[in-house]
């Protein structure tokens, strides 16, 4: 096995973006909350390793769902 | 009643308590163990001193100046003879001994690392990751003790080990408090903060105590007992034991006693404050009332399910409550609850006296609390509380006017809220009319039963009355049964027609014909009276008569348990049965559809009168059932027999096949294991193609075969049980094995696979059974009634997790989901944002919505 296997390939791994500093900001004032109100994902989680993350940076998440075809979610990236 | 909020917690800061504070609130020292004088009156300086509260009555405080429950008490504080290690920071103390070198008082590490900690916690305390923060500064405290030798002077390190419970020793040799105490000053502010600590709230030497504060008299009250001897509380006692030995050591220390007698004394003082503190740690004996029993300290009255917040905090006793067994009324509607007249004339409603109802006021308190309907109570305008006596009576009645209150009993109509624990979805407390019925029980329509979860052998019941308008209100409109028909789990309708309701449906519109005025009747009995009654042609079919309850412009398209198609056309019933599927709890297609084209009163005023129908039908028509019912025909009988015979003979040949080691393995199992799922598949199979006869055999007419296929109750595999095949019996899905001695009854050969070795029941119940089948038949028995007495306390304490973790957590009015930190949980309830129990199945049907708004 000389392929690396590329979990983002995987079905059950959702879509993962960078948002840029504007569109971070959007979402932000969109729910009308701040870096430390949202839900985190650690720096060294594998699904956002080719996105080379910052501390702080917002990532959000794009999953199918059964029931509304496509829901979006946002994580910060936090240490760890 | 309401006041005016003047101040806002911003904020709460945990700390230590200093020897200054201690100082600081005290208002009274305590020097004498003594607690009264002769006349029975707190001494001065003694543990009941009344400068730290009052608990007689028509005595004052010293301090505050207020009587009996005015005063809230104050602390008082004793000095220590010699210091002692507090129990419940042993491990600081021990951390802070161990980080810190023992010449100079400094932490063991060198400013660089520290420097590096500090940024990583101060990291983790603004991200709120507290948690990250605690593990840490534990992991930083447990690595300082590798360092042999402090960075800053050079000593070597000592090794610091404990003799539990409260002994401390270096290199084996005792440190007293005294060291303790003068090790920890030592230590500086810096080194405090690097360990995880706010040196101006908590410094470690507060650790040992010179100072102990004593509790306020009012929070352990003594109790007077009949006899007038006073009984004191633990707190109390355990105080005084303190005083007592604290006195002892001051004057033996004075008196330049030996230090072999000093050091007893100090380690038994060590105890007692131990004991105070905590009366349950490892390895200290525990102390005890004179009987025996052990004493309730500070630590014990706060701790687990009967301390202060599992049992007064987060559970409280409420009055307007009544709680009795609960019993059964089909007549009664939904939103009804019957209460019988001795609960009505305990409960009360505060009644304000108006110009309008001021004489109806008047004869209830004219009948007073003995008699229904009257009033216990009556509140002057002062707020003044006057309870209804027959010298008070005619008295009252003269007075009462406009502003006053009439504390009544409650009628017929009145809004209450019916519970039932465990109170696990919101359905399990409801809100219902009050009907007073004779009898000591709650009545409930046993349509809803499900909601609660209730049953009537013996179950009982909760009722509340809600005290204000405002409270009426919100239970009338939020906790309306009308209003939780449909369940927020899945959507389904919680509330339908159960058991005879729906065998008298099915019955109705099955075959039924009546004369107009038989059918008129029916529907009067089940109290209908409709227009629609009156296009009643000579005969009337149950269909028309199931018709009139349905609206004039409703139409529907559904099918029926079977499979078969039901139309409803404007208002008529065409085509198909009423079953289970239509009207049962969690299938009612019919109800959800007329719940979600009407509205709630229509809905479930519909249920209700379905309900009365089914009930009323099977009434009239006569309903029962016999040994006659599991009757089979001979042909099919014998079709039967010769199907077990067969199904004996296929799981015997492939035992045969495995004896003669031909048998080929399934995939992923053993030889042995494909022995046993053959044989399992034969005999399941042969039980569900008995069942299969039985049912092609039985006649349609036959109650029991009705209750089945309307799906009232039981099905059909229990009519083949009865009349054929009980059927292979199973414990924790395999056949019955003997574990350990290869047989599960001795009157079996040893490892003998055969049907009837191990659980193969052949015969039905009504045939009998043979002994040892009978005996796989309670094996099975037991281990279903085992394992719901296992399980119940088990997921009970699941939930109370889950529901504890959960219980702040709501959904905001901009859709996100949310904690009591406003952080988000959800950026859209259920990622999708939908209300399940307005939904169609968990999905919005667009097409539907579509074709109604066009049908329109």
């Amino acid at each position: 096995m000389t392929k690396e296997f590329d979990i983002k390939k995987h079905s059950l791994v959702p879509t993962h973006t960078k948002l840029t500093e504007e569109e971070a900001k959007k979402v932000l004032d969109e729910f009308n909350i701040t870096k430390d109100e949202i839900p985190k994902i650690l720096l060294s989680d594998a699904a956002i390793k080719d996105l080379t993350p910052e501390y702080g940076d917002v990532i959000k998440i794009s999953r199918p769902s059964p029931t509304n075809t496509k829901t979006t979610f946002y994580r910060v990236v936090v240490n760890g | 009643m309401t006041e005016n909020i003047t101040k806002k917690v911003k904020s709460i800061q945990f700390s230590m308590l200093s020897p200054n504070s201690v100082k600081r609130m005290s208002v009274a020292k305590v020097v004498t163990p003594e607690l009264y004088d002769r006349e029975g009156y707190p001494v001065d300086g003694g543990l009941m001193d009344i400068r730290m509260g009052v608990i007689d009555p028509g005595l004052r405080c010293k301090t505050c100046g207020q009587r009996l429950k005015e005063c809230p008490g104050h602390f008082g504080y004793m000095d220590l003879a010699r210091p002692i290690l507090h129990i419940k920071y042993l491990d600081t103390i021990l951390r802070y001994l161990r980080s810190t070198c023992m010449d100079c008082g400094r932490i063991l590490v060198e400013g660089e690392k520290v420097k590096k900690h500090l940024d990583n916690v101060q990291k983790a305390e603004q991200e709120k990751r507290y948690k990250v923060k605690k593990n840490l500064i534990n992991a930083f405290a447990n690595s300082i003790k590798l360092i042999k030798k402090c960075p800053h002077c050079q000593a070597k390190k000592k090794k610091i080990t404990i003799e539990k419970p409260s002994t401390i020793l270096e290199d084996g040799k005792r440190l007293t408090p005294i060291q303790i105490k003068a090790r920890l000053e030592k230590i500086n502010d810096e080194d405090i903060i690097t360990l995880g600590n706010d040196p101006k709230n908590s410094r470690p030497e507060w650790t040992v105590l010179d100072i102990l504060a004593v509790p306020p008299v009012t929070i352990r009250p003594s109790i007077t007992l009949q006899n007038g001897e006073r009984s004191e509380d633990d707190l109390t006692h355990k105080l005084s034991d303190i005083v007592r030995i604290n006195q002892r050591l001051f004057e033996n220390i004075n008196a330049g006693a030996p230090e072999i007698i000093i050091e007893d004394l100090w380690d038994l003082l060590q105890y007692h404050v131990t004991t105070f503190f905590d009366n349950s740690v490892a390895q200290v004996p525990v102390a005890r009332h004179r009987s025996g029993q052990p004493l309730k300290t500070l630590h014990e009255r706060i701790k687990s399910k009967e301390g202060r917040f599992r049992h007064n905090l987060a559970g409280k006793r409420v009055n307007f409550s009544a709680r009795t067994v609960i019993s059964a009324d089909p007549k009664i509607k939904f939103n009804e609850v019957g209460v019988p007249k001795i609960i009505a004339m305990e409960l009360t409603i505060p009644e304000k006296v108006t110009e309008w109802n001021i004489d109806w006021l008047k004869s209830l308190v004219k009948k007073g609390p003995k008699n229904y309907p009257g009033a216990n109570y009556v509140i002057r305008p002062d707020g003044r509380k006057k309870s209804i006596t027959e010298e008070t009576q005619e008295i009252l009645i003269e007075e009462l006017q406009p502003g006053y209150i009439v504390e009544r009993h409650i009628v017929n109509g009145d809004i209450s809220i019916f519970n039932r624990q465990p109170s696990l979805h919101r359905m399990s407390i409801m809100c219902h009319k009050i009907l007073i019925l004779p009898g000591r029980s709650f009545r409930l329509n046993p349509a809803v039963c499900t909601p609660y979860g209730a049953d009537f052998d013996g179950d009982e019941m909760n009722l509340h009355i809600p005290q204000t308008e405002e409270a009426r209100a919100e239970a009338e409109i939020l906790m309306s049964v009308e209003n939780h028909i449909i369940s927020p789990k899945n959507g389904l309708n919680i509330i339908g027609s159960i058991e005879d309701a729906i065998s008298g449906l099915y019955l109705l519109t099955k075959k039924m014909k009546f004369s107009k005025g038989d059918a008129t009747e029916l529907l009067f009995n089940a109290s209908v009276i409709d227009e629609k009654m009156k296009n009643f042609k000579k005969e009337v079919t149950g269909k028309e008569v199931f018709s009139v309850l349905l609206p004039n412009d409703f139409s529907f398209v559904g099918n029926s348990k079977n499979g078969d198609d039901v139309v409803i056309k404007k208002g008529q019933l065409i085509e198909g049965v009423i079953d289970k599927a239509l009207v049962g709890e969690d299938n009612g297609q019919l109800i959800r559809e007329i719940y979600s084209k009407y509205d709630e009163k229509i809905g479930i005023e519909f249920l209700a009168r379905i309900f009365k129908l089914g009930i009323e039908t099977l009434l009239r028509s006569g309903f029962t059932i016999g040994i006659s019912d599991s009757d089979v025909p001979e042909k099919i009988n014998k079709k039967n027999q010769d199907l077990i015979k067969k199904a004996k003979q296929d799981a015997n040949n492939v035992i045969k096949q495995y004896e003669l080691g031909k048998l080929e393995s399934l995939p992923g199992n053993s030889i042995e294991e494909t022995l046993e799922i053959r044989i399992t598949e034969i005999l399941n199979k042969v039980r569900n193609d008995v069942s299969k006869q039985v049912s092609d055999s039985v006649n349609e007419d036959n109650p029991t075969i009705i209750m089945a296929s309307s799906g009232a109750k039981g099905n059909l595999l229990n009519v083949a049980m009865m009349s054929s095949c009980v059927g292979q019996q199973a414990i924790r899905g395999k056949r019955v094995q003997g574990n350990y001695s290869g047989r599960a009854l001795s009157l079996f050969k040893k490892n003998d696979p055969s049907p009837e070795a191990h659980g193969f029941i052949e015969k039905g119940y009504k045939q009998g059974l043979k002994p040892y089948e009978y005996f796989f038949g309670a094996m099975t028995g037991r281990d279903a009634l085992m394992d719901v007495a296992l399980r119940t306390p088990k997921s009970g304490y699941l939930y109370r997790r889950l529901s504890n973790a959960l219980q702040d957590i709501r959904i905001e009015y901009d859709s996100t989901v949310r904690d009591a930190e406003k952080s988000i949980i959800q950026f859209k309830y259920g990622e999708d944002g939908i209300d399940i129990s307005r939904s169609d199945g968990g999905k919005i049907n667009v097409k539907k919505i579509i074709k109604q708004i066009k049908g329109k």
